[in-house]
């Protein structure tokens, strides 16, 4: 009999992707400014650290916060005791305030209908939980984040199915691909019970077009057992235009009649960890008008409840209208200011960017600097990258791009100065190799191609959550 | 849950749609008789006394003190708030490296340093909930099975079944020798199991158990790891209510057979630990859930798990602070020990005082109550009408023995380490006046003759499957749940 479970054995989890194996060089030899300046920089990790300074400002402001007081009264035990799965009644009326807020107040949220839950990753696997099965699929448009095959899928037994998303339209879902991917499902015999999508996209860092959302209302209005899930994790990102649009204002706008068919279909996922920079505080939420959804998701979150510790600080910090409001708009200036910088810093390098208006990271195009039209060429460039030049990118294949040659670039994780280097490091490492030889890869090598991938891959990995 | 329309049942998963979240038990009236009229010694002196809610809140001031003493274990206070930064930004689920430490010796000093923790080994989880379930997750596939003896803590039938698809099997522990753990009753368990065709993969204790509130002896130790072995099954320890150990004999932990009964062969890829700061400590709402593995492949498969439960940087990085002042925690656990015997004792002996027996025990935050001679008769449904009762009535909430899958009518768990002295005197009061006035209903003790009947009674009330799932304390007229602004 097998001693574990095939859970355990199985690899699933996706962590023996690409998209980690960027952090194990990089953990190995990480850049310092004085220490280690030939280090690799870490480009692949999607944080917003531009904006600490704000929430630390505010905490000098608020003592009493600090102390577990209330009114100079301690809370102290109240807050070690309270282990509600309903959650700290004043954190879920500070959250859905923010988010309305974050949504221009375009939409409100009802602190009734919202679940927290220990980060984003629980939140999207309890919904999974919640929706559908094993034998179950959801649609995905590509290239999406890599860390949802192990959300989505892993305990669950739910499948991912793909809805190809091409640079022929920058990436835009189309009603072909949409179609497509549902009869993929259908020939494996798999049930499809929604569409998934990432509003903000990641790694695409574009937010939804209309059209795009008239396209997936249409897809699942009329089958009755679908669902639609927005993971709006990036909503607080957006700083430039077209502004955001969250599938909540698409809700509302729609005709009575339209809207009775799927409001009890539709959820949104939320978290922290990218407009707020709290990844470490495990602060994620599910937003569903349905009852039974709430309902079951509430219980599910006994698996993964927000710390109360943690809830409170939040609470107060979210609450103070002035803060966020102040915080909001400057978080985005700076986000605005810093991709300017990596996407003008690679067109000095002859590299071209996806356009962009929201997100901690660049879609970048070096389809011009593979040697061959294949993956295994964006792997040996990747590999170039990671090492030569020493910058941790995510290659487009490990967030299951259907065309070789774009890489996610994050740019909110580091100092201007790091940034400025790395810009520096590109545009050599371009002027270098043009007019080089690529190495011999015109063959299609995929067997050997995902053999090197997972031999790389073989142990427990300091991969932190990532987005 | 409410009714499900069946467009919902076909919108959602079974999962979502099924009843396995164990929370339509009738025995809710106990958790909503105490929500809609909760004792308050000054606002409501007559309202229900919430005593079906394990939790430790003795040494909350000692905690506090702590807390105030060491602001910069805050990342919030100007003291602390240079580290705000990297501690928000962490999200490794290895674990703040200092706070694995503190875990770790904290998990030794509970043990009075007789084993050692390999913080290497120490994994995260959301609260013991979660450490229960991904360790399900990872040693179990659907339709697997873990025994467990009984009585035991409900949250398990959630914990290790719903999302999992695992299933429970009973060894029936019995009060004619105190509900010790027999080897025949695990071999009859086993060889049931096997006869229905039920693949069984481990075997799930609680030590010190939850509700029985008493300690796994040597030999009965022994006689588990033996039976694990020899059935090549997983042996899962629930440690959780470690420190609440006040008196002899003393609390042996599985880690200490593995590390001293070196004639015995033990395979230690077998062997698990969960565990958790909610009971010892008292912090049920910081979510500290901790798997600690013997078994290499397991602790990388349950960290790679614990993505969907890791504990917030920010409570990590006051613990680790916590956790290594080991002065601080030398004199917790004292104290704790300390406070707990001396509530054991003051309950004991009013309890006493009108002739209620109960199991003696010497940990947990609860007491097993022997109410059988006040039941009408050695049913369940008699233990249900005894019950309504004490909560209608007494106005007390205790948690009766058939939601923890008892195999006897008439017992009952009561806490007693989740209210102030005043409270524990009125409790004593109204029990003392309910049953002197009851004096002439309480059956005496007639020949054991119910046995059989029980078993009949067992399986006519299937409903009493159904279990209080009452891990979580509402609180409602906690001044966190009703401040609005």
């Amino acid at each position: 009999m097998r001693l574990l479970s095939r859970k355990a054995t199985c690899n699933t989890h996706g962590q023996d992707s690409s998209y980690f194996l960027g952090w194990e060089e990089y953990e190995k030899n990480p850049y310092d400014k004085v220490k280690n300046p030939n280090g690799i920089i870490q480009m692949g990790l999607a944080e917003n650290q531009l904006s600490f300074d704000l929430l630390e400002s505010w905490l000098a402001k608020n003592p009493d916060v600090s102390g577990f007081k209330r009114d100079g009264k301690s809370i102290f035990r109240e807050l070690a005791l309270f282990q509600d799965y309903h959650g700290l009644p004043l954190f879920k009326k500070a959250l859905v305030d923010f988010m309305a807020e974050i949504r221009g107040n375009k939409v409100t949220f009802d602190p009734n209908h919202m679940v927290l839950t220990a980060g984003a990753t629980s939140a999207n696997e309890t919904l999974m939980f919640c929706v559908a099965e094993e034998g179950d699929a959801f649609l995905l448009p590509t290239p999406y984040y890599p860390g949802f095959d192990r959300d989505l899928k892993w305990r669950t037994g739910v499948e991912i199915v793909p809805i190809q998303c091409t640079s022929s339209n920058n990436f835009r879902i189309t009603e072909s691909a949409l179609e497509q991917a549902y009869q993929d499902a259908r020939k494996r015999n798999l049930r499809v019970k929604g569409v998934l999508v990432t509003n903000p996209s990641n790694p695409l860092g574009t937010t939804l077009s209309r059209n795009e959302f008239d396209l997936l209302v249409d897809f699942i209005k009329d089958k009755e057992t679908m669902h639609l899930i927005s993971d709006e994790i990036y909503s607080g990102t957006v700083f430039s235009s077209p502004s955001f649009v969250s599938v909540m204002e698409i809700l509302k706008e729609m005709t009575p009649n339209d809207a009775a068919k799927i409001w009890n279909r539709v959820h949104v996922v939320y978290s922290l960890s990218k407009d707020l920079g709290l990844p470490g505080f495990r602060v994620g939420a599910i937003y569903s008008e349905n009852d039974a959804v709430v309902a079951a998701a509430t219980k599910m979150s006994s698996f993964g409840l927000v710390s109360s510790q943690t809830q409170y600080l939040l609470a107060a910090m979210l609450s103070d209208n002035k803060f966020t409001k102040k915080y909001i708009s400057e978080n985005q200036k700076r986000l605005r200011r810093r991709q300017r910088m990596l996407v003008t810093g690679l067109q000095k390098a002859g590299i071209k960017c996806l356009k962009s208006n929201a997100g901690l990271f660049c879609w970048v195009d070096m389809r011009h600097l593979l040697c061959s039209n294949t993956f295994e060429a964006e792997m040996e460039l990747w590999k170039k990258i990671v090492y030569q030049v020493g910058l941790n990118i995510s290659p487009g294949s490990s967030c299951h791009c259907s065309e070789p040659g774009w890489f996610r670039v994050c740019f909110a994780n580091m100092s201007q100065d790091t940034l400025n280097v790395a810009m520096k490091r590109v545009k050599n490492f371009v002027t270098d190799s043009t007019g080089a030889e690529c190495g011999s890869s015109s063959a299609c090598f995929t067997k050997s191609f995902s053999n090197w991938v997972f031999r790389l891959s073989s142990r427990d990995h300091r991969a932190p959550e990532e987005r | 849950m409410g009714h499900m329309s069946k467009e919902q049942s076909q919108l959602l998963s079974k999962i979502a749609t099924g009843n396995g979240h164990g929370e339509d038990s009738p025995y809710f009236d106990g958790w909503k008789a105490y929500d809609e009229n909760p004792y308050h010694p000054t606002n409501n002196p007559h309202g229900v006394i919430q005593m079906g809610l394990a939790e430790n809140q003795l040494t909350a001031d000692l905690v506090e003190e702590w807390v105030m003493s060491n602001p910069e274990a805050s990342i919030c206070t100007p003291e602390g708030v240079t580290d705000f930064k990297a501690i928000a930004n962490f999200q490794d689920y290895h674990g703040l490296p200092e706070f694995r430490k503190g875990v770790a010796k904290f998990m030794a000093k509970c043990r009075g340093n007789r084993v050692k923790f390999e913080a290497e080994r120490i994994v995260m989880s959301g609260g013991a909930t979660g450490a229960h379930e991904v360790t399900t997750f990872c040693l179990a596939d659907p339709g697997d099975a873990f025994l467990v003896p009984t009585p035991y803590y409900p949250g398990f039938d959630r914990d290790l079944r719903w999302r999992t698809g695992v299933q429970l099997v009973p060894v029936t522990c019995e009060s004619s020798n105190n509900f010790k753990l027999t080897k025949q009753a695990l071999e009859d368990a086993y060889d049931k199991a096997r006869q229905d065709n039920i693949r069984v993969k481990g075997l799930l204790i609680t030590n010190p158990s939850n509700p029985l509130g008493t300690i796994l002896d040597r030999a009965t130790l022994r006689t588990i790891v033996k039976f694990i072995n020899d059935k090549r099954i997983h042996l899962v320890c629930d440690e959780i209510y470690a420190a609440t150990v006040f008196s002899h004999p003393g609390f042996i932990s599985i880690a200490e057979i593995l590390e001293e009964e070196t004639d015995m062969e033990c395979d230690r890829d077998l062997v698990h630990i969960v565990y958790s700061l909610s009971k010892d400590m008292g912090f049920p709402g910081f979510r500290v859930g901790i798997i600690y593995s013997y078994n290499d492949k397991v602790v990388q498969c349950a960290r790679k798990m614990s993505s969907f439960g890791l504990v917030s940087s920010q409570t990590q990085h006051l613990l680790a602070s916590m956790l290594n002042d080991d002065e601080f925690v030398g004199r917790f656990l004292a104290e704790s020990a300390k406070r707990l015997g001396e509530r054991y004792r003051v309950f004991t002996k009013g309890l006493g005082q009108v002739g209620i027996k109960c199991l003696p025990s010497n940990a947990g935050l609860f007491l097993w109550m022997d109410l059988r001679r006040l039941l009408k008769k050695a049913t369940f449904e008699a233990e249900m009408e005894l019950w309504r009762v004490i909560i209608h009535e007494v106005k007390i909430n205790v948690s009766p023995g058939a939601s923890f899958h008892c195999s006897e009518p008439g017992w009952f768990r009561v806490c007693y380490a989740n209210m102030d002295d005043e409270a524990v005197k009125v409790s004593l009061q109204r029990i003392h006046t309910f049953v002197l006035k009851n004096k002439d209903v309480v059956v005496p003790d007639k020949k054991r003759c119910w046995q059989d009947s029980l078993r009949l009674s067992l399986i006519k009330n299937r409903r009493f499957d159904d279990i209080i799932m009452s891990p979580h304390s509402p609180i409602p007229h906690s001044p966190l749940v009703n401040a609005t602004n």
